[in-house]
């Protein structure tokens, strides 16, 4: 078995899902390789050499993988495949853009967000909103999966795997990078948080999400909102949780005015702890919460602010 | 141009499955049916396109059973002009469903080609992705704008962190996310209207698509259940458990 998994990138650094998507290759076993491209990744590729488990990094660097379109990516990844039986990605917006594409162009098909390794060509993974698990077998001689980030734990770092360039420079004359607008934080990054606190559409309005501020603040915690909160305006929709959004298992999820729509449980069930604060007592949320507190948030919050 | 909306016949979203007692599948007999939400955003966004004068004809084409007429009518009745039904009672992976949509592509000749980004159920993320690839075109995955300038269109797509715009040359692939456009209901007339709309019914053996997948199903189970949680009556007696019975403060 040989394992390629694309590194998930940034702002040109590393990003901290890559370390999840190499335990699950650690699961299937054999060796794993990582590919980082883009351009100016040398940072990126010496921190994956990091990682644990890894026998090798191979780095493109080239402006044509910069932001890392679908077209230049799939092309590369189709030149390196034939030295792999399973190409892995995580599931983010760059590896559910780019994966699909290559098990097209390889005629294989692609296993979506994988959360559990059974063999080698066995895996589960949720359907239906997470509310059914399937285990699915795939016989082609090249699988292509995207992982769940919240099914692994992250390897640790500690290895010190070679780093190879790979010359590769495919053209791309189809798609071409305009603009990004990034959403400004100095909070933990919502995938990866041990504590979050989600508002929903109970908070009423944009201005009311500082109330979660200081309780965020004390409990280190990263800020999320329902689709609701998102669909209101309330929110820029990177901090939405649910399917349709990030999908987060921390220690503690809080949810505030939520009212626990099939959609939004998808994306955070799999929470360790989850306290729902609500004022309607026959919300589905209180269902999943394993601590309850009816009440009005908007007395309820700087209260809970004022004695954490 | 013309542009091709694909849609699918899936459970409705507020519905809460069953898994089959045998752990074969879910149980779907007897469900509500729907049009897939993104898939419904896809026929709303070629609708406008065609209000605006951008799009020439809209044509809607789904692959499922019998019954995916329903939805396919929905899309005729919400301003498709014309549907196309590949009818198939076999389980359709991602990969055939996109090479069935390459073929009718080859046929129509469409400038743009929308999907929703996911469908419900099987939650797979990969038919615009895979269909882009088999045309060899480009692809404007998550879009919460697209706007056609001349032989290109800008697409605006939604990032983890954020927002990306990216500029395509067409013919290209676009999928949907929540957030491009509010779909509109099908008033009463416009559903009488589409039951006289075209609708041609194909097989995949007329497009020479083996739909076999070399990927199987082999067991569906329920997610672990979570354990029955308590009510706590105050802020106190809350911060009090999750310090010392959770430990997670």
């Amino acid at each position: 078995m040989s394992i390629l998994v694309l590194a998930d990138l940034h702002e040109g650094q590393l990003a901290g899902a890559t370390a999840h998507v190499v335990a699950a290759a650690k699961a299937i076993g054999g060796d794993i390789d990582v590919l980082v491209a883009g351009e100016g990744v040398q940072a990126a590729a010496d921190s994956a050499a990091k990682l644990d488990g890894v026998s090798k990094v191979r780095v493109a660097d080239n402006a044509v993988y910069a932001h890392q379109l679908a077209e230049p990516m799939s092309a590369l990844l189709v030149e390196l495949a034939g030295d792999y039986t399973h190409v892995l990605a995580s599931a983010s917006t760059t590896g559910k853009n780019v994966l699909p594409r290559l098990a097209a162009l390889k005629d294989v098909s692609q296993l979506s967000d994988i959360i559990a390794v059974e063999s080698a060509d066995t895996f589960k993974r949720p359907i239906y909103a997470g509310n059914a698990i399937a285990t699915v077998k795939s016989d082609d001689a090249l699988k292509v999966m995207t992982v769940r980030t919240t099914g692994f734990d992250a390897v640790g770092e500690g290895n010190n795997a070679p780093v190879e360039a790979v010359d590769i420079v495919v053209e791309n004359s189809q798609s071409r990078f305009v603009k990004e607008e990034l959403a400004a934080s100095d909070r933990p990054e919502l995938g990866g948080a041990k504590v979050v606190i989600s508002g929903g559409r109970g908070m009423g309005n944009g201005e009311n999400f500082k109330l979660l501020d200081g309780i965020a603040d004390k409990l280190g915690a990263a800020i999320g909102a329902s689709r609701a909160a998102v669909d209101a305006g309330f929110v820029p929709n990177d901090m939405q949780v649910g399917q349709t959004g990030k999908i987060v298992a921390p220690d503690l999820y809080i949810a505030v005015g939520i009212s626990g729509a099939i959609q939004h449980l998808a994306g955070m069930k799999d929470s360790k702890v989850i306290v729902a604060i609500n004022k309607d007592d026959e919300a589905p949320i209180f269902q999943v919460a394993d601590y309850g507190l009816v009440g009005d948030l908007f007395e309820i919050l700087p209260e809970l602010e004022s004695k954490l | 141009m013309k542009v091709l909306v694909a849609v699918k016949r899936v459970i409705d979203y507020n519905v809460k499955i069953r898994v089959k007692a045998d752990h074969s599948d879910v149980d779907l007999t007897n469900v509500k049916m729907a049009m897939n939400p993104f898939c419904e955003i896809a026929v709303e966004e070629a609708v406008r396109l065609k209000e605006k004068g951008v799009a020439t004809e809209v044509i809607a084409v789904s692959v499922g059973p019998k019954a995916a007429q329903e939805q396919l009518r929905t899309a005729l009745a919400l301003g498709a002009d014309r549907a196309i039904h590949i009818e198939t009672n076999e389980r359709v992976e991602s990969l055939a469903v996109a090479k069935l949509l390459a073929k009718v592509v080859d046929e129509e000749q469409p400038g743009l080609v929308i999907l929703g980004k996911q469908a419900i159920d099987t939650d797979n993320n990969q038919t615009g992705q895979m269909l882009a690839a088999l045309t060899g075109f480009p692809q404007g995955t998550f879009a919460s704008e697209v706007a056609v300038d001349g032989d290109s269109v800008n697409v605006t797509r939604e990032i983890d962190g954020g927002l990306q715009t990216i500029a395509l040359t067409l013919p290209a692939i676009v999928t949907t996310d929540l957030r491009l456009n509010e779909p509109r209901y099908a008033k009463l007339p416009d559903i009488m209207k589409a039951k006289k709309k075209p609708l041609d019914v194909k097989t995949p053996a007329d497009y020479g698509v083996e739909v076999a997948s070399k990927v199987s199903l082999l067991k569906v189970e329920s997610p672990a259940e979570r354990k029955g949680g308590v009510k706590v009556a105050s802020v106190d007696e809350l911060v009090d458990k999750l310090k010392n019975e959770a430990k997670v403060l």
